[in-house]
């Protein structure tokens, strides 16, 4: 990390704005008790603990935040949310920062994460609903680990989890809609963000 | 013919850094009726008050204006100077060209122009004063002080030692308050029974304090030099005057037979049984027991009666009821102290659910020689001595999402305390402390803590403990260092949560009672933060220890010994001079309808008979007690027949007033 970078006002007063803008809760009122690197069931797994990823964000290091493994492996079990004494949202900051990785294309550190989540979403697009077997077979050529898991298809299988043609279809058109509705707030968003605003008046988002 | 003089202060750049001084000055002189005006660079330093001295000889003036501050800083700095020079003292006033004028405007054309018509207004107000004489009221040379733990027992010493008389009450059966129940004390580790008791005992026996315990004050009336309290002294079931502390009744009460037992011991933090009939601890002052009627038989059921039945004094007398006395006292000293934070409120560190997660003041008497295991750690749930202890800092306290956002000031130094005597009493222990900062400000405090880390072991983990939960006979502690950036994970047989100080149930209904100001959290409210620590915006009532604020003892005895020396400054004079700046009712127009009752906020309208010379009535009118009269003007506003006027404050002055602006 460069320490010079943290001085940079502008630099990382925009970050944080940014951060609190899209997830309705400030990082800056965190205190680095620690309390959510604790409870963190994932903590072991991560290049980042998540009191260091608030930390990071508070001094607007940006890319290495957005590089980090942390946030893709994030449960979104809300265990940190729950405990923070300052009452952070954490798992909203989680979520933020992903959505932010993926329009910046910073997506290696966890790329298969990222397949995966691409894919499900997918697959959900098309058809209204998730076909599991297609989004295994697809997750595992993509990131040529072709036989990952296969000992699991069975069973599952057995117990009516996955189905080779795919469970009934859902509602496609309603999920369509969805889809739509996405698009369209996102490109909003885009288009209010280019925008010059004050970052102390967005308290809790886009109102 | 008015002959006013106008002063106007630069305030060195404050002031004429946009106000040009010199022509207010020049334009003052051409205001009707103004004899003199200068200006100066600081008119509240010596010469400023001699120049303004000398004019009122020079000029003979007959009133004086004098352009700067607040009148909150320097109003009574510029009475004094004009009464030096036999002008009356209320024939001075005011105009605030600073904090409502240079401080605020940044344009000098138009803040010199606003300057100018703040000192017009007030030239023409001075014109209309009159000369006023300070009111005098009696004082009652006697005070209240209430609670009975450090600060009020510091307190009452004080002003007992004064010369003055006190009376102490006390909610619970014995004084001594939250630091009786302590083991040693930081930072010297001294024991507190051995340093309380000997003056726990001086307040008994001084012969100018009068000890209510068991006792509280239910209602306060009247006003500064002259309140009227009525305290209310609950029933022991205990003549204190037969009762000669032998204890016999305590040890027969069949409530209190070991096994038996369920009432839980208030004293030992529930860690301990005690009978229904108790001291709460060996050294209570007073040594006389209360029959508790809750878990009493003869009370519940009409059986029993052994305590009477053993009392070789005859004191026991289940025919005692409450005794409501009333006093007259001039102060009041509130040290009502605080509580600690259940720790039946953290559910993810099992607080309430597991034995062996304690709080601070329970390891505190598991400490004590007078606690429940005679002073030796043994965790609650089966007596063992547990050989790893984890205490957990800001249990509560910086926790907006407990409620508490304030740090509680003392948790740093007692769990260092702690961790150092559990190492004193257990010595192959092992002590952890989870901790965010550690608050150790103060003479020889931050030493303490680097001694509990350096020299006794232990094991400071920078983090707040996530959540912990019980396995195998042991508690399992899942916390993270910051430092290493590592989680860590502690089985340990004890837990000590340092939870929040807090305010004590019921601080409020106190506070409306006093008419003392409190904020969110149920602590009082002092006047003002640093200049007036100790006094309340109630005149008359002071403040000490911990129900102000969390405070240690050093704290504590230190403000309750400033609450004492401002009661005994009250205490010197027999009569207390007021402003006399107060309303008056013109009883002559008075048509009784008491509406100015309803609105006075200090409750200083009294209702006064009219009547002929034969002693028939006439009339019943209102009638303002300049004892109480805080002089807010709200009953002259209300009064529908105008016949309430507040001095200093006339209509004819405010009407002046309003008609030069903007002339
Ligand atoms: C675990 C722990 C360890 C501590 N260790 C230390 C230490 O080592 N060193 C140190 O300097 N400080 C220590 N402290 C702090 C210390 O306890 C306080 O500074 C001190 O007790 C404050 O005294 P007080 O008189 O203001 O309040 P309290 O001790 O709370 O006394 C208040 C008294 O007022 C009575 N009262 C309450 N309401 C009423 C009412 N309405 N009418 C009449 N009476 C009333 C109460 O019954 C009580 O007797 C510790 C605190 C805790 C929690
Ligand atoms: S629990 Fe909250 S305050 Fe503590 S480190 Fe995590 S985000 Fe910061
Ligand atoms: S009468 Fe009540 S206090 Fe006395 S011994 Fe019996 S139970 Fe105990």
């Amino acid at each position: 990390m460069k320490l010079g970078s943290v001085a940079r006002e502008k630099t990382r007063s925009g970050f944080l704005a940014e951060v609190r803008r899209r997830s309705g809760t400030n990082p800056a009122d965190c205190y680095q008790c620690g309390k959510c690197t604790a409870g963190c069931p994932l903590t072991f797994a991560g290049d980042l603990d998540p009191a260091r990823v608030m930390r990071l964000v508070q001094l607007g290091q940006r890319d290495a935040v957005l590089q980090s493994r942390t946030i893709w492996l994030c449960a979104s079990c809300e265990t940190c949310t729950t405990r923070c004494p300052q009452e952070v949202d954490l798992a909203s900051v989680m979520d933020a920062l992903r959505i932010m990785a993926r329009e910046a294309g910073l997506t290696q550190a966890a790329r298969e994460v990222a397949i995966a989540n691409a894919g499900l979403l997918g697959s959900v697009k098309s058809r209204g609903r998730v076909h599991e077997m297609m989004l295994v077979l697809q997750q595992n050529l993509r990131t040529l680990h072709l036989f990952r898991d296969a000992e699991k298809g069975p069973v599952l299988m057995l117990k009516g989890k996955m189905d080779p043609l795919g469970h009934k279809r859902g509602a496609r058109d309603q999920v369509r809609r969805l889809f739509e509705n996405v698009a369209r707030m996102e490109a909003a968003e885009r288009a209010a963000s280019t925008t010059p605003r004050c970052a102390c008046s967005d308290e809790g988002g886009e109102a | 013919m008015a002959r006013v003089g106008v002063f106007i202060c630069h305030c060195g750049e404050n002031i004429a850094r946009t106000v040009d001084c010199a022509r207010v000055a020049e334009y003052a002189a051409t205001l009707p009726g103004v004899a003199h005006a200068v200006d100066y660079r600081y008119m509240c330093s010596d010469p400023g008050q001699r120049l303004i001295e000398t004019a009122i000889r020079e000029h003979g003036l007959t009133g004086v204006v004098v352009a700067s501050c607040s009148p909150h800083m320097h109003e009574v700095t510029f009475r004094r100077t004009v009464a030096r020079a036999g002008l009356n003292p209320f024939l001075c006033e005011m105009a605030n060209i600073r904090e409502q004028c240079s401080w605020v405007h940044e344009d000098r054309e138009a803040a010199t122009a606003k300057a100018c018509e703040l000192v017009r207004l007030m030239v023409e107000k001075v014109k209309w004063n009159t000369a006023l004489e300070p009111i005098h009221v009696p004082v009652t040379r006697k005070a209240l002080v209430i609670g009975g733990g450090i600060a009020g027992i510091q307190a009452a010493l004080d002003i007992a030692n004064g010369g003055r008389e006190v009376i102490l009450v006390e909610k619970g059966p014995s004084i001594g308050g939250h630091m009786a129940q302590l083991s040693e004390t930081f930072p010297t580790l001294d024991c507190s029974q051995c340093i309380m008791t000997p003056r726990m005992v001086e307040v008994k026996n001084h012969p100018n304090i009068t000890l209510y315990t068991y006792a509280e004050v239910e209602k306060v009336d009247g006003y500064i030099g002259n309140f009227a309290v009525t305290i209310r002294k609950k029933a022991r079931c205990v003549d204190e005057a037969l009762c000669t502390g032998c204890g016999e009744c305590q040890s027969k009460c069949p409530q209190g037979k070991l096994k038996t037992s369920v009432i839980p011991n208030e004293f030992d933090l529930g860690l301990s049984r005690r009978p229904a009939i108790y001291v709460p601890f060996p050294q209570a002052v007073p040594n006389v027991p209360v029959i508790d009627k809750e878990h009493c038989r003869y009370f519940q059921d009409g059986k029993c009666g052994v305590c009477q039945k053993v009392c070789p004094a005859k004191a026991v007398d289940f025919t005692q009821t409450d005794q409501v006395v009333t006093e007259q006292v001039g102060a009041i000293v509130v040290a009502t102290g605080y509580d600690v934070m259940s720790s039946g409120e953290y559910g993810e560190y099992g607080g309430g659910r597991y034995p062996d997660v304690i709080d601070g003041l329970q390891f505190e008497r598991l400490l004590s020689a007078s606690g429940p295991t005679g002073g030796e750690v043994k965790r609650p749930s089966d007596g063992k001595v547990p050989e790893t202890v984890v205490f957990i800092a800001c249990a509560g306290s910086r926790d907006r999402s407990h409620g508490v956002p304030y740090c509680s000031k003392i948790c740093c130094m007692y769990t260092a305390k702690h961790a150092m005597l559990y190492k004193h009493k257990v010595h192959h222990g092992q002590a952890y402390v989870f901790y965010m900062d550690i608050r150790a400000g103060g003479k020889n405090y931050d030493e303490f803590v680097r001694r509990a880390i350096e020299e006794e072991g232990a094991v400071y983990l920078r983090g707040r403990v996530s959540r912990l939960y019980q396995k195998d006979g042991q508690l399992i502690v899942k916390g993270a260092d910051t430092l290493s950036g590592q989680p860590v994970e502690i089985a340990a047989d004890l837990v000590v949560l340092a939870t929040a100080i807090q305010a004590r149930p019921g601080s409020d209904a106190l506070a409306q009672m006093l008419k003392v100001p409190y904020d969110g959290y149920g602590f009082l409210s002092e006047a003002h933060p640093k200049l007036r620590p100790v006094e309340t915006n109630s005149a008359g009532v002071y403040l000490a220890g911990a129900c102000q604020a969390p405070k240690d003892i050093p704290e504590t005895v230190a403000q309750a010994s400033a609450a004492a020396s401002k009661v005994l400054g009250l205490f010197s004079m027999e009569q207390m001079e007021r402003e006399p700046t107060v309303s008056v009712v013109n009883e002559r127009t008075c048509i009784g309808c008491f509406d100015c009752e309803r609105v006075c906020p200090f409750g200083a309208i009294e209702h006064r008979e009219i009547r002929d010379r034969r002693g028939n009535l006439l009339k019943v009118v209102s009638h303002v007690n300049e004892g109480v009269c805080a002089g807010c003007g709200a009953c002259a506003t209300t009064c529908r027949s105008g016949s309430i006027e507040l001095r200093g404050y006339t209509d004819e002055q405010v009407f002046a007033q309003i008609a030069a602006v903007g002339v």
